[in-house]
């Protein structure tokens, strides 16, 4: 047993020695905060401790995403939990001097909620209060390169006790009685799913993690194994246990170069430290994990085109039965979990079923990640209790609409799911009810949409994205989604016909029954879901060839209010196309209308200068609208 | 009507060898064999050794009637069994289950879509209904949606009249185009010499991808690109002609559509016999006369070589002889090799060499095996050599005024005649090799009404062959001919002197399982054997040779699974059973020849006396035996003859 408790030991000694220090600076060094420059802000505080002779009283960790991607590059510093947000290089100083050396907060970069107060911590953030962190619990917490943080915070016990103390079927036991579902879109059970694979007898078995993230603007998977690749790690151990596998696949988009270079390093250590590879904790199981990195191809999000990926083939799904848990990779008997859902495997095995089931609703246990984007103040990462509304994610923690407006809809699960109208705030999000709805969970992707947004637009948009995802195999799908882009694309130019939204039902529900795979089935879904939400904006298009968002170029012509028109040429100067003039009759009538008002204002009144648009060339850009500083640009 | 050249010294004796004996004299003629079932049992995927699953039934509802069906067999294959014909395109049995198109969807109770029925299996207590309104109107819009995507010339389309999507559209009754949409023009491949792809018309079924990666294991088309611009092609959109295409033709075979075809070349041949300054003649491969019958309606597993003679000499060619007669002829020379090779102990196992798509295959595939390759021509290629040299020379016509016809159940002997080296009358020495299909066309268009002609003959000498020549039809028969002359040889040789006795009917080597093994005694010693037809059971065999895990004496290897009755040539067909039906025709027709080993071809004997010496002879290595090049070689050998010039 000695080649077991050595590296835990190595482990906890190391925990031991790590210096006492007064402060911990977190420096988010998650993708979005990587991209506002958060390198440099680290490299400025390293710089700037050496300075003010405080480097060795304080640690510096950078970590995973914290998850308000829009306020970052963010700086945390404890024990006080202190957010600073959108850091500069050229701020650090002040943080170093008055923060670090003399104990006062830097007040102006510190965060302040919608009505102004100061937050003076993390927790205070309206952002962060409603958020249960289960799946994210270490992400913008430890640094995700150092497997001894991880272990600090429970790390690889899970995967111990099970090795230790459980056999197979308790663990499958436990996870079926969590309740947890596949977090990466159809939500089948994932106890049930292990315990197909456990059943089946075969000389070789696989645990594949589906990290092929690839809905537009979904990033939790990608920030949990940016964050914490441990827990993934971990958790496909604990499922290669469960079913008998003892080989683990991780298949990660390309696009993600960050995400696999934390991966890599993570394997490389867990190998180190005995708890990858072979005999883990004595027990005489072996399991190890090797990365497939895949080529951008959004229908390898399908489990099958998945496998056919790994194996090297082209990416193109087959149809199911068999199953991976009968028949996957190779042809063996396979588990494929995504990211999430792996995620919130050790802390069921830590804190029991019980524990995760009572967090989330009746069908639908434990917290779901939200990557919550589009037109919402507070753009990131949410993670909540299943069964949370719309309304509170979308106001309580997302800080509601900008500039006031109204909300008009969300779309929930990317491309595959619909859209959430705003009568239907209120319900909770939970599998069923999305599905009800005519939304799906998906892989959490929330964008929310504002009164600006053109349904019809939305719906072209992602069902430009599923065609040309679609990898061409089954007919319903290839030609099928061609067809209703084609008839999108007509009403968004104001070329509707009658009976287009008929047949983009008629056909949208042929696709979703008869689509060889998930992609095909559930393509049709932002069309049908904005048919059935916003018929009459479909209706405005093509009978009354009006976009009442006032999106939809071709159908979009803006005019000059004369009364609100100062004649100062700035809109004319922004057009492209040289549509905008000054329009000398309508100028002159104004200027004898205020002559008849009579006295020295007609003289001045003369001297108006009114601009108009010739729409025969106007394009419908609306840089006119920008440029202009008096709203005398109106939508018409 | 241009007076026919008569050719000098066929005598009456050889004409009369090619005569068909009456039923019960062929079969009394089979001595030495037991009376054995020449048909060998149907199997539905040709290429796969039948795997022993225990048939668990399963009870089914189908359109309200009780079904009962075998565990993993699909609901298609239930329904279509108790006579309910769902409607299918990407499905074909001699490819499998591929599931995309979903023109096949039916109605399972309780499933939350509709499934594909080829590729859904069958469970117990399923109740599945095939025409509800729902599965008409999905059906229908999945044609519809091909119909959008797809050119509409069929008027001009080498398929027309036989498409399986014009079938498909006329099934369904659709009289109107709802749909509309965009198409992407891409340019035809002619690159290759055998076979053209039209990719406008490609419906993406992904049969010719099956076919060519898991069966024929070429790996030369695939999948590119997604959405509406997904395609089939050879890899980085080369053409096929600059591919690793072997030519097999297997995925012109199974096209539902116009999208891959042979290189047509019939209407040459028109103008051939139209030319009053060209001999022209014809020469006809037994695979072809058991199955060129099904095009003119004439049911599957009948051979008609009497009327195809008559149709051919009534289409003007000069001459009709029979690729049968070259098939004795390699014989004569292949079974000459093999014993001097166990003899000398040469390079083993011999490995047949008459199916140019397999040659090309080893070529490029396995260089490893190019010695083991026998060094004789193929029969198309030796009857080449034959015509325009002693056949020239007796009917005193120069080579070069002789048109050479070929009708072949190969696509891959269109390139196999057009090989630099496969000239050895000093011009090319077969000028045009047609497919069946081809064939068909050519007396079609010559308004010839097959069914009704009456039999007619091969001319002779170049006409007559044995029931040995006729087995080279099917995956097997190379293997038995060469065994029943080769045991007749040995036996005379222990004999010591001149009586037969020869096994006649080696049973244990038919079959169309993919890959079959047998131990054959000849004179004492045992003599192991191996058949493999499908480029992925040869590459099976062959990589089990190379690991050293089987050693044989001889090999026959067929590029198309079947053999070349199932060749890339050969009308196309649906039926699961139509392999088993063109062999038991090949077979029938064995039994039916009054000569049933090469070497008693008289016509043979007669040009080996007045013309090549005996087997082996110089003469006969000039014209009747060829060399190979790994595709590395001839390229290099290609770009040093391109630097020379």
């Amino acid at each position: 047993m000695t080649g077991v408790s050595e590296p835990t030991n190595t482990v906890r000694s190391e925990r031991m020695m790590s210096p006492f220090c007064r402060a911990h600076i977190l420096v988010c060094a998650g993708a979005g905060c990587v991209s506002s420059g958060c390198q440099a802000v680290y490299e400025a505080l390293m710089s700037n401790l050496e300075t003010e002779g405080v480097l060795g009283e304080v640690k510096v960790i950078q970590t995973g995403c914290v998850g308000s991607c829009d306020l970052g590059p963010v700086v945390v510093v404890y024990p006080e939990g202190t957010f600073y947000q959108r850091v500069r290089p050229e701020d650090v100083p002040e943080i170093v001097r008055e923060h670090i050396v003399k104990g006062r907060p830097v007040e102006r970069l510190l965060h302040r909620s919608a009505d102004g107060t100061l937050a003076p911590n993390l927790a205070s953030i309206d952002f962060f209060k409603k958020q249960v962190k289960v799946v994210l619990r270490n992400c913008g917490v430890i640094d995700p390169e150092n497997i001894n943080e991880y272990v600090a915070r429970d790390g690889y016990e899970a995967l111990a006790r099970v090795l230790t103390d459980m056999e197979p079927r308790e663990v499958i036991d436990i996870v079926k009685r969590s309740g947890l579902r596949g977090r990466g879109g159809a939500g089948f059970p994932t106890g049930l799913k292990w315990e197909f694979a456990a059943r089946v007898r075969a000389d070789q078995k696989y645990v594949v993690c589906n990290a092929d993230e690839g809905d537009p603007g979904a990033f939790m998977d990608r920030s949990v194994l940016e964050g914490d690749p441990h827990s993934v790690i971990e958790a496909m151990a604990i499922a290669g246990y469960a079913i008998g596998a003892n080989q683990g696949y991780v298949y990660v988009r390309a696009e993600y170069p960050l995400a696999v270079a934390r991966l890599s390093h993570a394997i490389r250590q867990a190998r180190e430290f005995g708890v990858l590879g072979e005999n883990l904790f004595g027990s005489g199981f072996d399991f190890d994990v090797e990365i497939r990195v895949g080529a951008g191809a959004f229908v390898c999000g399908e489990e099958t085109a998945l496998l056919a990926s790994v194996e090297g083939k082209r990416g193109m799904p087959r149809p199911k039965p068999p199953f991976p848990a009968n028949e996957g990779l190779w042809a063996k008997p396979t588990v494929i979990n995504n990211v999430e859902t792996l995620a919130n495997i050790p802390p069921i095995i830590l804190r029991g079923p019980e524990w995760f089931a009572s967090i989330g609703t009746e069908k639908s246990k434990g917290t779901k990640v939200f990557a919550l984007a589009g037109k919402i103040n507070n753009t990131g990462l949410v993670e909540v209790p299943m069964g949370t509304t719309l309304r509170e994610i979308v106001y309580e923690i997302g800080g509601g609409i900008p500039g006031g407006k109204a909300f008009k809809a969300a779309q929930t699960g990317g491309p595959s799911g619909g859209c959430i109208p705003a009568a239907f705030l209120d319900t909770p999000m939970e599998y069923d009810t999305l599905v009800k709805l005519g939304a799906m969970m998906g892989s959490g992707g929330l964008i929310i949409m504002d009164e600006d947004t053109c349904m019809v637009d939305i719906a072209r948009f992602f069902l430009q994205f599923t065609q040309d995802e679609s990898c061409g195999k089954c007919v319903p799908c290839r030609e099928g989604t061609k067809v209703m882009l084609d008839i999108l694309t007509r009403i968004t130019e104001g070329k509707g016909q009658p009976g287009d939204i008929e047949t983009l039902e008629a056909l949208g529900n042929t696709i979703k029954n008869t689509a060889l795979c998930g992609l095909g089935q559930t393509a049709p879904n932002p069309v049908l879901s904005t048919i059935r939400y916003f018929r009459d904006e479909y209706e405005a298009h093509i009978y009354e060839k009006r976009c009442p968002a006032g999106v939809c170029k071709a159908l979009t012509r803006y005019r000059i209010d004369a009364d609100k028109c100062r004649g100062c040429g700035l809109c004319a100067k922004a057009c492209p196309v040289g549509a905008i003039s000054l329009a000398e009759a309508e100028a002159e009538e104004t200027a004898a209308k205020a002559a008849s008002a009579g006295g020295a204002a007609a003289g001045h009144a003369r001297k108006r200068r009114v601009y108009a648009i010739n729409t025969d060339l106007c394009q419908g850009c609306g840089a006119c609208a920008s440029a202009c500083r008096f709203q005398a640009v109106v939508k018409r | 009507m241009r007076e026919r050249v008569p050719f000098p010294g066929g005598g009456e004796e050889v004409k009369a060898m090619n005569t068909a004996l009456p039923q019960k004299q062929a079969e009394a003629h089979s001595t030495g064999a037991p009376e054995q079932a020449p048909a060998p049992a149907p199997a539905s995927t040709p290429v796969v050794a039948p795997s022993p699953a225990p048939a668990k039934v399963v009870r089914l509802t189908i359109d309200g009637q009780e079904v009962e069906a075998r565990e993993g067999e699909t609901v298609l294959d239930a329904a279509r069994r108790v006579g309910r014909d769902i409607p299918t395109l990407c499905y074909h049995p001699a490819v499998g289950r591929i599931g995309s198109c979903r023109v096949c969807v039916v109605e399972i109770e309780g499933a939350r879509n509709l499934p594909a029925s080829c590729v859904t299996p069958v469970a117990q207590g399923m109740v599945v209904h095939t025409n509800t309104p729902a599965v008409r109107e999905a059906r229908r819009t999945v044609v519809e949606l091909l119909l959008a995507a797809h050119p509409h010339d069929c008027l001009k389309c080498e398929r027309n009249g036989r498409c399986e999507l014009q079938n498909l559209a006329m099934r369904l009754g659709i009289r109107t185009a709802r749909f509309n949409r965009e198409r992407e023009h891409r340019e035809p491949d002619a690159s290759s010499p055998a076979l053209v792809r039209q990719p406008d018309k490609c419906v993406l079924c992904g049969r010719c991808v099956k076919v060519c990666n898991e069966i024929q294991a070429t790996g030369v088309l695939g999948f590119a690109y997604r959405g509406t611009r997904s395609c089939v092609t050879p890899m980085f959109e080369h053409g096929l002609g600059e591919s690793k295409c072997v030519s097999c033709g297997q995925c012109a075979k199974v096209c539902p559509v116009g999208a891959i075809s042979e290189k047509e070349e019939w209407e040459r041949v028109l103008d051939a016999i139209a030319d009053p300054n060209l001999h022209v003649v014809i020469q006809v491969a037994p695979a072809v006369r058991a199955a060129i019958g099904e095009e003119f309606g004439i049911p599957a597993g009948t051979a008609v070589t009497g009327k195809l003679a008559t149709a051919l000499h009534r289409l003007g060619f000069d001459a009709v002889f029979d690729t049968q007669f070259t098939a004795d002829l390699t014989i004569m020379e292949e079974g000459h090799e093999l014993l001097e090779r166990m003899k000398s102990k040469g390079r083993l196992p011999l490995i047949t060499s008459c199916s140019p798509g397999w040659v090309r295959f080893c070529e490029t595939f396995f260089p490893d095996f190019l010695e083991n390759l026998s060094s004789c021509k193929s029969p198309q290629q030796m009857m080449g050599a034959v015509i325009k040299t002693y056949y020239a020379k007796k009917a005193g016509i120069a080579p070069d005024k002789i048109f050479s016809v070929s009708a072949m159940p190969c696509t891959a002997k269109k390139y196999e005649c057009a090989r630099p080296e496969m000239n050895a009358s000093g011009v090319r020495d077969v000028d045009v090799a047609l497919t069946t299909r081809e064939l068909a066309r050519l007396i079609k268009a010559a308004g010839i009404d097959l069914a009704s002609l009456p039999d007619g003959e091969f001319d002779p000498p170049l006409g007559i062959s044995t029931g040995a020549g006729t087995i080279f039809g099917v995956t097997g028969g190379v293997m038995e001919a060469a065994l029943r002359t080769v045991s007749e040889v040995v036996a005379k040789r222990s004999a010591g002197k001149a009586a037969g006795g020869g096994k006649l009917e080696f049973v244990e080597v038919r079959g169309l399982e993919g890959i079959r093994e047998a131990v054959v005694d000849l004179g004492g010693q045992q003599v192991r054997v191996a058949v493999a037809s499908g480029l992925g059971n040869a590459a099976r065999l062959l990589q089990r040779i190379r690991d050293g895990k089987a050693s044989y004496h001889f090999v026959e290897i067929m590029a198309c699974p079947g053999g070349c009755i199932e060749g890339g040539g050969q009308p196309r067909s649906g039926d699961p059973e139509i392999a088993a039906k063109r062999a038991s025709a090949v077979y029938a027709e064995d039994r039916r020849m009054k000569a049933r080993r090469s070497h008693e071809n008289l016509a043979v004997r007669r040009l080996y006396e007045e013309f090549l010496g005996e087997p082996g002879s110089e003469v006969a290595h000039r014209l009747l035996h060829t060399t190979y090049h790994s595709v590395e070689e001839a390229a290099q050998v290609a770009s040093a003859r391109k630097e020379a010039m």
